[in-house]
């Protein structure tokens, strides 16, 4: 009952609004930057602030699912603008890393292939390109069956992403490992449906050909 | 006794309170007349002025009060600092628990501007105010044995609430090699800019060794050992392959993760550019020769 009623004032929100609120965190902290209210250290605060932000939005778009699955609560229909928000966020943390922290455009390379942690970090970036690209209606229609397995990616993104702030941290943090210990459950439920799914798949195939 | 090291910085590169307390004014002003162009140029780090109290005291890592940069700052007003004793013991004539006035008693108190390299790259130039370490080695009396100064911050969980997670294996502790405590350059510091120096940066007593990186210059310190081993240290401990035990500042040995041959000077805002980091965060000409034998990429 409480649910439903949750729903359906869900599906009274129209998707729009969430590209006008997601941007707002990282709008401000741009907006603290520029002004000098982002502390003594505001490069780092930044680029930390964006790279969170990106990760708790991917996680997010991850808890979808199972939140339809355990409480029947639905955002699916939010789904691609998280996902697109969460992409967003990503890119200006690089774009901050790349401009304003490393400041060497011609270290770029060096730095991704020499740092583990830049090179997990970028990876995720890069996986999440085609994900990004493909987040239309007409991709959805084009790609089919294999839209569904091309955005199962973001399994491997946020893995990235969890890698890439557990790396980058000094000594055990605690912080960083509880985001990877959400994803990685995300993960695990998401696997035992795909198996499920598989073993119906198989069982259907079974009584097919026998039966 | 003391004064065996005098600044290159001067009296006149400390910051009038007036000016510290409005530092945004002064640098939005500094900026308008072009004054900030000289900053990049590591010839005139000399002139570089100190950093203000406020980004002093609100930029910090003491991992005993959390580990983000704005943590001490807000939780390190807990620590009890007053009756604080130092445990003063192994290889010394007089072993002991020491209260921090008696231990400074009698020593002449010194002003010592140093640049501040942390190992994640950013930098901070101090106005410290304390004594030369050897002064109270001199009055504990080191023994002939002791090649070595092991020294460990509180560990009170009660009144640090970092210490609740395992970051690093409490208590925290550092180590020195006894040349290198004895050096002019290496200070106990109680103040900065004149006032007792506040706890999130080390109260009531902590190192400063300006030419290694900033974890070497451990806060709060209640037990200084004097050893024949090296000691262990906290961020050997946690990661030898990152963290050394003498982790001078060396532009031309890399961090694993980073990058050690630039840094960022803390102040300069979000377009601030990365400065050149100095060999031994420039007091080469003061401490080359402890290491003259040494491979310092070996020994890092």
């Amino acid at each position: 009952m409480f649910i439903q009623w949750i729903n359906t004032g869900l599906r009274k929100i129209p998707t729009w609004v969430l590209y006008i609120i997601l941007p707002i965190p990282g709008l401000l902290a741009i907006v603290a930057g520029l002004t000098d209210n982002l502390g003594p250290e505001p490069v780092n605060e930044l680029e930390e602030q964006l790279g969170e932000f990106a990760l708790k939005f991917l996680i997010l778009g991850l808890a979808v699912s199972p939140l339809l699955h355990f409480t029947r609560i639905n955002l699916v229909r939010f789904r691609r603008a998280i996902g697109l928000m969460a992409f967003a966020y990503v890119l200006a943390h690089f774009l901050v890393w790349f401009l304003l922290d490393l400041q060497a455009l011609n270290q770029i390379w060096i730095e991704i292939a020499k740092r583990p942690y830049v090179t997990a970090g970028f990876a995720g970036f890069i996986v999440m390109i085609p994900l990004a690209l493909t987040s239309n209606d007409w991709s959805v229609r084009r790609l089919r069956r294999f839209w569904r397995v091309l955005h199962r990616l973001t399994y491997l993104a946020a893995i990235l992403a969890g890698l890439h702030f557990i790396m980058l941290s000094k000594g055990f943090d605690v912080e960083a490992l509880a985001h990877m210990a959400v994803i990685l459950a995300f993960l695990a439920l998401r696997v035992s449906k795909w198996r499920h799914g598989l073993q119906s798949g198989l069982q259907g195939l079974r009584t097919k050909l026998i039966g | 006794m003391a004064h065996r090291w005098t600044n290159a910085l001067t009296r006149a590169d400390i910051t009038p309170e007036p000016l510290w307390l409005n530092r945004r004014q002064f640098i939005a002003g500094a900026l308008g007349a072009g004054a900030m162009a000289s900053i990049a140029s590591p010839a005139l780090a000399e002139t570089l002025e100190p950093n203000t109290w406020e980004h002093i005291t609100s930029y910090n890592n003491f991992y005993e009060f959390g580990t983000d940069k704005e943590d001490p700052a807000a939780n390190a007003h807990r620590l009890n600092t007053a009756d604080w004793e130092i445990e003063v013991d192994g290889l010394v004539d007089a072993p002991g628990r020491y209260s921090v006035a008696s231990l400074l008693e009698g020593l002449s108190e010194e002003e010592r501007i140093y640049r501040f390299r942390c190992v994640e790259a950013w930098a901070m130039v101090v106005p410290w105010n304390g004594v030369e370490l050897k002064d109270i080695l001199d009055k504990v009396g080191v023994q002939s044995g002791a090649k070595y100064v092991a020294f460990e911050t509180a560990n009170r969980p009660d009144e640090m609430p970092g210490l609740r997670y395992p970051v690093l294996d409490w208590p925290y502790r550092e180590g020195l090699r006894l040349d290198e405590a004895l050096h002019p350059l290496t200070l106990m510091a109680t103040g900065i800019y004149g006032k007792p120096i506040p706890n999130q940066n080390g109260a009531p007593i902590r190192l400063v060794v300006p030419w290694k990186y900033g974890f070497k210059s451990i806060k709060s310190i209640v037990r200084i050992t004097l050893t024949d081993q090296e000691p262990v240290t906290s961020w050997k401990m946690a990661n030898a392959r990152e963290y050394g035990f003498y982790s001078n500042v060396n532009p031309t040995v890399s961090h694993p993760r980073w990058s050690q041959a630039t840094e960022r000077r803390i102040g300069g805002g979000l377009f601030n550019r990365r400065q050149p980091t100095l060999m031994f965060n420039g007091y080469e000409a003061e401490v080359a020769d402890l290491y003259e034998d040494m491979d310092l990429k070996t020994y890092f």
